[in-house]
């Protein structure tokens, strides 16, 4: 009982410690373009602690994330500047159907596993993504659609990085919140041992197959809420951000950051949309890059950024350490 | 033209993209068959066939016969290449982990082949001329005829290979239980390596043979190859005639769907199948039982 109570106190102090550095860090920016780029990291920190639910916690794979996100921020778009409906309403409404509908097709795509699963998630993915391309009326088609009013709050309106930044982030740090205290609960040990064996969490009590979808709904409803505060923020969203491609970005943050580890998603998120920032010099050598780099983590440093990088510094002090004791 | 005009166009064309799936599709199963894992760098295979068929004809100016086996060797140097150096290293990953590698995979050498060669898209001269053939009702090209011809007698030689040569059955005992296969004597690891040779060939061969009718490019293997996944899962991932069936299916649906409702709609059509079938018959369309899988 003490233990889990101290483990709950180092995890707040990791928290608050965290929080701190979010809120300072436009302090660092100025005001410039990175912070532009920080309200990016912040979605994408959004995205993929909802992906790491479903993938790092569960073990179940979604190579079409990017639907719910798109879905998220079409909608919102359309119900927003074609319909004229409060911003907040149509984020909450919207979250809400769109857990609805993962709700209902986790039924049938959980039942399966591994690379079927892998294909399933993506071929619904793909068919979201036509139909983003399609229905030229609702969605402007490819492109795009334009004209999403900002969000605003008792009439602050949200129209600048430093205001988007703050309501970004603090959108992030309370899922963020919610998650931890989610993954330390009994759910979150529900899913672990889903993810560890699926015939021993049944033994064990779990109802693994509604477990498995009410994750997959969570999962979505946030990437839903991601995507509502990215096509307000933007005022302007097209398919090409909602395709296959971004699925695997997605997947590629949670995996970099650290499966299972909800601080890693943020370091994956960081990186992945960093990255393309520093590789723009050189212009189409970042999907190489890219590629490469999803081979290199996934064979040398499988437990992610969040566990390599200690290791690393371990192994290195350890070899000073050895090598100045064979000086002496 | 009249309606019955119309579908026996529609049947024809939807026969030769499904022909195309099919090759594709086999190739998927070949490799799953041998390791369990499902290549999602397959269509990257198509793509290269395609592309370094224009290298060789256009940069090199070698004849089309030599430029097409050039061409198929170079591809399935890339896929042996790309077997040792990710996949043998990953010996007991696991699936997220595999389908995440062959992703990377997938994507670095679509980046490498954009590149070198571009993002502009390539055509190639049809290897016997652009006279329509007029059959029945309908007309069709002799690249079609290409189409079928080769894949038929790729599919064939597949079967004659795993039933009748000793390295075809030992990689069909590997398919059944591969460390079985071990104890008696086959090089698994060897077996493992083979089947990424012949599925890279085979799905090179899809994307040349496809190219002087749709064109190539850098990005055309994403959605070939999941196309080809596709007809692998609706035969029920056999390296047979399942497989060839589940390919013809899709592509006649897909080419009477974009016929009579929305071409736009097209690529969605394989999408809604696939995952009709895998909620409802996982097992694939034809899988009675416990099937032969290679």
């Amino acid at each position: 009982m003490t233990k889990s109570r101290s483990f709950l106190k180092h995890e707040m102090v990791k928290f608050i410690l965290f929080t701190i550095l979010i809120l300072f860090l436009p302090l660092a920016f100025k005001g410039g373009y990175l912070l532009n780029v920080f309200v990016f990291v912040g979605i994408h920190t959004l995205l993929a602690v909802a992906l790491n639910l479903l993938l790092g916690y569960a073990g179940q794979i979604s190579l079409g994330h990017a639907a719910f996100f798109g879905l998220g921020a079409y909608a919102s778009g359309i119900l927003t500047a074609t319909h004229g409906q409060n911003p907040w309403l149509a984020m909450a409404v919207v979250a809400a159907a769109v857990g609805t509908l993962a709700f209902i097709i986790g039924f049938p795509i959980l039942k399966l596993k591994g690379h079927y699963l892998a294909m399933a998630t993506l071929g619904f993915g793909i068919i979201v993504y036509i139909a983003f391309n399609e229905a030229v009326e609702l969605t402007g088609g490819p492109s795009g659609f334009s004209g999403i009013p900002n969000l605003s709050l008792g009439g602050v309106s949200f129209d600048t990085d430093f205001k988007n930044y703050y309501l970004i982030w603090g959108m992030t740090l309370v899922t963020i919140l919610l998650s931890l205290n989610l993954v330390n609960s009994r759910i979150g040990r529900g899913l672990r041992a889903i993810h560890d064996s699926e015939v021993a969490a049944r033994v064990m009590g779990v109802n693994v197959r509604f477990l498995k979808v009410q994750i997959f709904a969570l999962s979505a409803v946030i990437s839903s809420i991601a995507g509502s505060l990215y096509a307000h923020t933007m005022t302007f969203v097209s398919p090409t951000s909602f395709g296959f491609n971004f699925s695997v970005e997605l997947v590629t943050m949670v995996i970099i950051g650290g499966l299972g580890s909800i601080y890693g998603s943020f370091l994956g998120a960081a990186l992945l949309t960093l990255l393309p920032e520093i590789l723009r010099a050189f212009q189409d050598y970042d999907i190489v890059v890219y590629g490469l780099l999803l081979i290199f983590m996934t064979m040398f440093m499988p437990g992610g950024l969040v566990r390599g990088i200690p290791a690393l510094v371990g192994r290195i002090v350890m070899r000073s350490g050895a090598g100045s004791k064979a000086d002496a | 033209m009249h309606i019955g005009q119309q579908i026996a166009q529609y049947l024809l064309s939807g026969l030769s993209t499904g022909a195309i799936y099919a090759l594709i599709g086999v190739g998927f199963a070949i490799i799953h068959n041998a390791t369990g894992i499902i290549n999602f760098a397959q269509g990257e295979f198509v793509m290269l066939g395609g592309m370094f068929t224009v290298f060789f004809l256009t940069v090199l100016n070698l004849p089309l016969l030599v430029s097409v086996i050039l061409a198929i060797a170079a591809a399935t140097i890339v896929g042996v290449a790309f077997e040792r150096l990710a996949i043998r290293p990953m010996k007991n990953a696991s699936p997220i982990s595999l389908v995440i590698i062959t992703i990377g995979g997938s994507i670095l050498i679509r980046g490498i082949a954009m590149l070198v060669w571009g993002k502009d898209t390539h055509a190639i001269e049809t290897f016997s001329g652009n006279e329509p053939i007029q059959l029945g009702e309908a007309t069709i090209l002799p690249q079609h005829l290409w189409i079928f011809a080769v894949t038929t007698v790729v599919i064939i030689c597949s079967k004659l290979y795993f039933n009748y040569t000793i390295s075809g059955k030992a990689m069909r005992a590997c398919a059944y239980n591969s460390r079985a296969a071990g104890l008696v004597g086959i090089d698994v690891r060897r077996m493992v390596l083979f089947s990424f040779a012949i599925s890279s060939a085979m799905g090179s061969m899809a994307g040349i043979i496809i190219a002087p009718l749709t064109m190539t490019s850098y990005d055309v293997g994403v959605m070939l190859g999941l196309k080809g996944f596709c007809a692998a899962i609706i035969g029920g991932m056999s390296s047979g005639l399942g497989t060839v069936f589940g390919g013809v299916i899709l592509g006649i649906l897909e080419s009477l769907g974009a016929g009579i409702f929305s071409s736009g709609y097209k690529d969605a059509i394989a999408f809604i199948i696939l995952l009709i079938i895998l909620f409802i018959r996982p097992q694939g369309l034809f899988a009675k039982g416990d099937t032969e899988r290679v």
